[in-house]
């Protein structure tokens, strides 16, 4: 996320002349420098075999895969596979779903860490608001199977103490994890409570670096904290701001969907079903790999898509490329 | 600036009011662990008639008796130790050398493995490719495959990258002058400057990896080489499926619900024992890889 690579010392010069000066050139330096090469080795073949490997995989996504012929001896057959998809109500659905969760996450999701780095920043006491820090910071700590554990216990029906206090107010028991309206809320709170903590690191850290003297002579000036809040500190944070929503942007299609698979059942896949676990159902679970993959592909494509569309917007807002 | 004598009885008003939201967000963050907790040692009865809000009703540790019989939650505690440990030494090992070498102005191609590894954080082939790519290599079901396959992440070898490139060339100058070659400068010069970087991206990494579930469960068939989180899920998944364990047990010393909250405080504990240390490298890690000007 950085610009550093442009700001470093010129790169070993490279003559330009004959043949014969490259090839002595290239000798020359890869019996200097071999070592260099050598360390950066494992880590290609790594990518290689891990990551690269998988794209060239991701063929079968226009070939009727049988696990006996493998990748490269299965037939093609074209667009066979998404044409199925696009008429398929489940994958529509989770295409759907997907946007729909996102949607909620950047309308509830993203504000919270602004506004929790505000208040944190108008709080005096400095234990009391190291104290507040260090346990808002937690859940993010938390594995997502320990988190589903937690909301799982605690929106139960009968040990819940959500209906435990829902019953103190006169109101039936409600079976919220079986109720497809509950599932989007119930998502998107536990990902507040989980990261907007966590999230406001970065916030508070660009609150730290405004400079001082504005807010002195807002004093002078006799401006109060609050107005201080909105006509100090929140523009000279929108820089922030605005990076960390283009960032988030770039992401709608990565739900955090290891989540979802530990709390959605049938019951509720008609709001909580997206791309990701539609994959894993259909690929994983149900032996679909060609389908499956093809749907996978369909993701991977729009979210890069996104993401090169979110690294151009931040390159023309702030000159300085995400990555 | 935060004399609170110099503060207007508008901004002490203010102040004050911020206090006690940020108090509300923090009890309201802690209260799902407390919860969980007073869940645990209550009695099963107790926990299933909706008794529990604060603290323990019927005080028991049955759930806990329960669970640390169980063998084979100590084998998913071994195994995530297992895990974590050795995966997070594989990981060192790729990332320290790469970052180095593609932090030196003289490596060729620089621009281009910096672009190649780059890319994998953009495109990303997918759940299935991948699995299926796992099952060619014969790495299904291995312990081994799990460390390896999980060793590196393009974002952390550029964190890295970004801090070596930062430290001044004098640095290295002063070390070649006396001989030393990459491996040496690396070792004596980059690493020692670097230990906060590094710090951070082992936590990074020892924090995935604890928290590791989603690829254990799908790629992992052995009872005895799932780590702590795939057990938990099996668990929960087992206990809040069976409903004659409920319907039997109503009248006993634990539930399947005091159990489940039994298996989350015994797996949170660690993380929060490794907590402080955490938090202190974990904010400057964000803000390294945060965005710069």
């Amino acid at each position: 996320m950085s610009t550093a690579t442009d700001k470093q010392p010129l790169p070993a010069r490279r003559p330009k002349r004959s043949l014969k000066d490259r090839t002595t050139w290239l000798s020359d330096h890869i019996r200097n420098e071999w070592r260099l090469y050598l360390m950066l080795l494992p880590t290609i073949i790594w990518f290689i075999v891990f990551l690269y490997k998988p794209m060239y995989g991701l063929q079968i996504a226009f070939k009727d895969y049988s696990i006996f012929k493998g990748v490269a001896k299965s037939p093609w057959i074209g667009w066979e596979h998404f044409q199925a998809l696009f008429s398929n109500d489940q994958f529509l659905r989770a295409v759907s779903n997907t946007i729909k969760i996102s949607a909620l996450n950047l309308l509830f999701g993203f504000p919270a860490p602004i506004i929790l780095a505000l208040m944190f920043n108008e709080v005096l006491h400095a234990g009391y608001k190291r104290a507040a820090q260090t346990i808002v910071y937690l859940p993010h700590f938390i594995s997502s199977v320990i988190i589903a554990g937690i909301v799982i216990t605690a929106f139960s029906p009968s040990v819940g103490i959500v209906n435990t206090v829902l019953g103190w107010f006169g109101f039936d028991s409600v079976y919220f994890l079986t109720k497809p309206e509950w599932f989007r809320p119930i998502f998107v709170g536990t990902g507040i409570w989980q990261e907007a903590g966590f999230g406001s690191i970065v916030f508070l850290a660009a609150i730290a670096g405004v400079n001082p003297s504005l807010y002195e002579s807002a004093v002078v000036d006799g401006a109060s904290r609050w107005q201080m809040m909105w006509k100090i500190t929140l523009p000279s944070i929108l820089p922030t701001i605005i990076i960390m929503l283009i960032i988030r942007i770039g992401n709608i299609m990565e739900v955090s969907f290891e989540l979802i698979i530990l709390l959605y059942q049938p019951a509720t896949y008609e709001t909580a079903d997206v791309v990701n676990t539609f994959v894993f159902r259909q690929g994983l679970q149900s032996g679909q790999y060609d389908f499956a993959a093809a749907a996978g592909l369909f993701n991977a494509v729009v979210a890069f898509v996104l993401v090169m569309f979110a690294n151009t917007l931040s390159r023309r807002y702030s000159r300085t490329s995400l990555w | 600036m935060t004399n609170w004598n110099l503060y207007s009885r508008g901004d002490k008003f203010f102040a004050i009011v911020v206090s006690v939201l940020i108090g509300m967000f923090t009890v309201a963050t802690l209260y799902p662990f407390i919860y969980i907790a007073a869940v645990s040692f209550s009695s099963g009865f107790a926990a299933q008639a909706g008794k529990v809000v604060l603290t323990p009703i019927d005080m028991t540790v049955e759930a806990y008796k329960y669970i640390l019989v169980d063998p084979e939650f100590w084998i998913s505690y071994r195994n995530t130790f297992i895990y974590t440990i050795g995966g997070t030494a594989v990981s060192m090992l790729f990332i320290i050398p790469a970052a180095y070498a593609l932090s030196r102005p003289q490596l060729m191609g620089r621009r281009f493995f910096n672009l190649f590894i780059a890319f994998t954080m953009w495109f990303n082939a997918g759940l299935i490719p991948f699995y299926l790519n796992m099952r060619d290599l014969n790495l299904l079901d291995s312990m081994f495959g799990i460390i390896l396959a999980f060793a590196i992440n393009a974002f952390n070898i550029i964190l890295l990258r970004n801090f070596f490139e930062a430290i001044p060339q004098s640095f290295e100058e002063a070390a070649r002058m006396d001989g030393a070659n990459d491996f040496q400068v690396l070792w004596k010069v980059f690493i020692p400057l670097s230990k906060p970087a590094i710090a951070t991206i082992t936590l990074f990494c020892i924090v995935a990896r604890w928290n590791g579930f989603f690829w254990a469960m799908v790629l992992l068939q052995s009872q005895e080489k799932i780590p702590l989180q795939v057990f938990l899920r099996h668990t929960i998944a087992k206990l809040s499926d069976d409903d004659e364990f409920a319907i039997t047990q109503l009248d006993a010393a634990y539930s399947a619900e005091t159990v489940t909250a039994a298996i989350i405080v015994c797996s949170i504990i660690p993380v929060l024992l490794v907590y402080p240390w955490i938090q202190k490298y974990f904010e400057k890690g964000i803000l390294l890889g945060g965005v710069k000007e």
